[in-house]
């Protein structure tokens, strides 16, 4: 499956990364979030117990499944208005 | 219904006149305007960059409306959110509710703040004397949102 994968704010920040397209198996969101994690260094910052998710553009949990062409999206706690 | 997520700053006072317009039948209208404060978490602020989410933004605040207009009985609600650079005193958000009866717009203006706060992606960063830092989200929004949850 072919995924972009999008992060924002201080995710984007420390990651130096605004977004990416990833190719691979990933059952859910979590599991995409477990193999981002193994590329150590700045990616702990995705082990954070507060970060939120949407897929497809719609807030979702961790185990939230995927699907081929999926939008993933990884962010910190909202803090608008 | 409306929603706009605009850099260009607004007239909160011509946004809610304009909810009122054109239609004798609304009864009440609602109105909550946020704004920049010049100093938080223990420290001054000289201004703010809102970064956003373009696309999820749109989805997310049409979500949050469509569920308000599930729950009361409402004439016009508008959802107005700023991005981009922002100084100390400037509007950030505008949420008008119009009803036939007060409650409705009262209840649906706090809800839809509520919701907003806690779905809407969007994220503040603070520029201070001690440089640009990310504004953390508040315990006290999660529980404002969980409330709506209890109660249905």
């Amino acid at each position: 499956m072919s995924l972009n994968v999008q992060y924002f704010a201080r995710y984007r920040e420390t990651l130096g990364l605004e977004s990416e397209t990833l190719e691979g198996v990933f059952a859910s969101v979590d599991a995409l979030r477990q193999h981002l994690l193994q590329r150590g260094g700045a990616w702990e910052v995705l082990a954070e117990q507060n970060i939120m998710c949407a897929r497809n553009q719609d807030l979702c949990s961790l185990s939230e499944p995927l699907a081929d062409g999926d939008e993933v999206a990884f962010f910190p706690t909202v803090t608008g208005g | 219904m409306a929603i706009r997520v605009q850099a260009a700053a607004f007239d909160p006072g011509a946004e809610l006149n304009a909810l009122h317009a054109a239609n004798v039948g609304i009864g009440a209208v609602v109105g909550f305007v946020g704004y920049v404060r010049d100093f938080n978490e223990g420290r001054e602020v000289a201004g703010m960059f809102l970064e956003h989410y373009p696309g999820m933004t749109e989805k997310a605040l049409g979500k949050i409306i469509a569920e308000a207009e599930l729950r009361w009985p409402l004439l016009r609600l508008e959802v107005l959110h700023r991005i981009g650079a922002l100084e100390p005193g400037e509007p950030i958000v505008f949420v008008g509710v119009a009803s036939a009866h007060r409650q409705a717009a009262f209840d649906a203006c706090n809800f839809v703040m509520d919701y907003l706060k806690t779905r809407a992606p969007f994220w503040k960063k603070e520029n201070t004397a001690e440089g640009p830092r990310w504004v953390e989200g508040r315990v006290s929004d999660q529980s404002a949102a969980q409330r709506w949850e209890d109660g249905r």
